[in-house]
């Protein structure tokens, strides 16, 4: 008996790879969930552009008398960065029509002294209030400076230039509310992604066990060459996956202007994402692999990966709960930095901006030793499970024999 | 072509135990060049487990397994080509991809690996399903696909497990023939059954396993030399009885004069001859060949015993 060619691991390894990706890449599921995805983060941007642009832009109706003082209450609502749209009625009542018909959201009559007169529907915006309340002020000051001989742009102009110089101590950083939505979409992809891949490993490795093929795959390579090529292939589906959709977010957002996120930083999160994922895949494809192992059949695969299913579900959890509105709480910022917590937990922060450095560093550094300690792990189980057929091998059982 | 009778696969002195449970025992056996060997025994009698401690899949807690007398390794096993019980095969794969991807595991190039499949699948039948997936084949088809993933990179070792559970008869035919086509270019074919007589039948050579030993083995004629011989007698005017009056004998079966006995270790059948005149004229008088279900009976559990096996000491877990 002459071996044939003899197989070196990098072509056992990539022989199982390639089968997995040809495979799962042709499967309907995949090609679905895939486009399904894409189409959500499109979607995404596009709503959040038509909130912001629905937001912002309040409708301030004038009359003739009140041109003057118009000009006043553009500038300062410019100025602060919540721009108004205005627009001149023919007359007071045609003005009090569209108030009551919500095509205005508040009606400028015109000033007396200090005194400025508004129509509103019902009550008056807060944000209007405080612009109106300022251009009043404006153009009851500039009358008093002229008044009294001044000039009114002389004035003006050495207000503006009056500011106040901060010289914060301990500075809380500041976060932007579009990288918030960024990092909690990106959270929700990669626990998505890191879920499904997962149990596709899971399964894959009880569906070799349940047909038996992996018998006929076990005479011919070696357990840790079918496992390390099963999460290679699978993996890389995965990977494909995240890319995929974290680009098509990227580009959806800049297209439509629903993000006003640098180019550079919408890259530095897409990259963070698949450098998490690729952690994240590999610690928990090893593990979903070994416990797959432990089992016969598709029904138990569930119970058997309960546990870090429950991990995964709890540093999503936490992130999305807590994160957007406390992105610095240090409870979180202590889970990110722990091993299973972090592929869920670390991109959401980095999105969200403001991670030192060192936190950054400790997380990849404590993820990629962990590895090391998977393998060896997950490798047992799965050389001592993956050819029990029958009842469900218990962990203890499987670590030990081997 | 190689030695006939010389030694191919060698099983070892062969245990296994699982927790408490003893799958085999000191298992010993040859499989010989050219050669159709049955194994057979009921279920979890160890028959699988030996299987798969030839293949490497299982180790054994002792003994060994030897190619050409020096044991077998992981690379030279690669050339044992091996079909599990009940598929080894990926439902959701197609037929061709499936057959060239196990080519290649077991070292083939691309090219060989899709000429030995279209030659296979065209052998046995199953050419025109080559883009189908497993899922969509037919039992029997499902097990051509089987058989042909086993022999798909020309191996020079065969072991089959239940090739023949839920064929038809054509089915059968092609698959004893393509075993014995094989086994005549030389390669030993093991194969297990519980079907006792299909064995009898296809087999060069026997093996009838028990609880995890090898009960008998041999020539389906050295089998049945292991039993008592049998006689078959007939005195139609005689009273039955006469039998019994001969020592050392005991009457299997009466049917209207006609009888079957059997005789003790070192009786000569001459004596029962002289009885049988003497009892009345004697119309036929014949030794008996008892077929191996008959001798084997208490071994090997027919499958309708299967669901009463499941008390018996290797069941269950082992799978056999």
């Amino acid at each position: 008996m002459n071996p044939t060619s003899a197989m070196s691991s990098r072509q056992a390894v990539w022989l199982v790879a390639e089968r997995e990706l040809r495979t799962r890449l042709r499967s309907k599921a995949y090609r679905i969930t895939t486009l399904a995805l894409m189409l959500l983060v499109i979607a995404f941007a596009v709503v959040m552009q038509l909130v912001s642009s629905l937001d912002s832009e309040k409708k301030v109706g004038y009359t003739d008398s009140a041109a003057a003082v118009m000009r006043d209450v553009s500038a300062i609502a410019t100025g602060r960065g919540e721009p108004v749209d205005a627009q001149r009625v023919r007359s007071e009542s045609a003005g009090r029509t569209l108030v009551s018909a919500g095509k205005l959201d508040v009606l400028v009559l015109g000033t007396h002294g200090s005194r400025m007169d508004v129509v509103v529907d019902e009550k008056l915006d807060d944000t209007l209030r405080s612009t109106l309340t300022a251009a009043a002020g404006q153009s009851a000051l500039t009358r008093q400076i002229t008044g009294l001989g001044g000039d009114p742009t002389q004035v003006a102009a050495a207000v503006s230039g009056a500011s106040v110089e901060v010289d914060a101590l301990s500075p809380s950083p500041s976060f932007d509310p579009q990288r918030l939505a960024v990092g909690s979409v990106a959270g929700i992809l990669i626990y998505l992604a890191l879920v499904t891949t997962g149990q596709t490993v899971a399964q894959g490795v009880v569906e070799e066990k349940s047909t038996r093929v992996v018998e006929v795959l076990l005479a011919t390579i070696r357990p840790w060459q079918l496992m390390a090529g099963k999460v290679l292939g699978i993996g890389l589906v995965g990977l494909l996956q995240v890319a995929a959709v974290g680009v098509t977010g990227v580009v959806a957002g800049q297209i439509t202007g629903a993000l006003s996120l640098s180019l550079s930083t919408s890259i530095s999160v897409v990259a963070w994402l698949v450098v998490w994922f690729v952690l994240g895949f590999t610690m928990y494809s090893l593990v979903f692999a070994g416990l797959g192992a432990l089992v016969s059949r598709q029904e138990d695969v569930g119970g058997v990966t309960a546990i870090p299913t429950m991990l995964l579900v709890v540093g999503y959890v936490v992130g999305i709960s807590i994160l957007p509105t406390a992105p610095s709480n240090p409870v979180v910022a202590g889970l990110s930095l722990v091993p299973l917590f972090s592929p869920t937990l670390m991109p959401m922060r980095l999105a969200m901006g403001e991670v030192p450095v060192w936190q950054t560093l400790a997380a990849l550094l404590l993820a990629v030793a962990t590895v090391p300690f998977l393998v060896s792990l997950s490798g047992r189980i799965y050389r001592n499970g993956v050819v029990r057929t029958g009842t469900r091998l218990s962990l203890r059982e499987a670590v030990r024999n081997g | 072509m190689t030695d006939i009778s010389a030694a191919g696969l060698e099983f070892s002195h062969l245990s296994k135990r699982y927790g408490e449970v003893v799958a085999l025992d000191d298992m010993t056996f040859d499989l010989r060049h050219g050669e159709v060997f049955g194994f057979v025994g009921g279920n979890g009698a160890g028959k699988t487990t030996t299987m798969r401690i030839a293949l490497g899949v299982l180790l054994a807690d002792s003994g060994e397994v030897r190619w050409r007398g020096s044991p077998v390794t992981f690379e030279n096993r690669r050339r044992i080509g091996y079909m599990p019980e009940e598929r080894g095969l990926y439902p959701k794969m197609r037929v061709a991809e499936q057959l060239v991807y196990l080519a290649r595991l077991h070292g083939l190039s691309v090219e060989a690996a899709r000429e030995r499949t279209a030659v296979w699948t065209e052998r046995l039948g199953v050419a025109a399903r080559m883009n189908d997936e497993i899922q969509a084949l037919s039992l029997g088809n499902q097990q051509r696909v089987q058989l042909a993933s086993a022999l798909v990179h020309d191996p020079a070792v065969l072991i089959l497990d239940e090739p023949f559970s839920g064929l038809d008869p054509t089915a059968v035919e092609v698959m004893s023939e393509v075993l014995h086509e094989q086994a005549d270019t030389g390669v030993p074919v093991l194969f297990s059954s519980h079907q006792l007589d299909l064995v009898e039948r296809i087999s060069d050579r026997v093996g009838i396993v028990r609880a995890g030993i090898m009960v008998a083995s041999g020539t389906v004629d050295e089998l049945r030399g292991t039993g008592h011989e049998q006689l078959v007698v007939d005195v139609p005017d005689a009273d039955p009885a006469w039998s019994r009056t001969v020592p050392g004998t005991s009457l299997l079966r009466e049917e209207n004069g006609r009888v079957l006995l059997e005789l003790d270790e070192g009786l000569d059948d001459q004596v029962v001859l002289r009885a049988a005149l003497a009892a009345g004229p004697v119309r036929e008088f014949a030794r008996r060949r008892p077929p191996l279900t008959e001798l084997f009976r208490h071994v090997v559990s027919v499958a309708d015993d299967d669901e009463t096996s499941a008390g018996q000491p290797a069941a269950g877990k082992v799978d056999a």
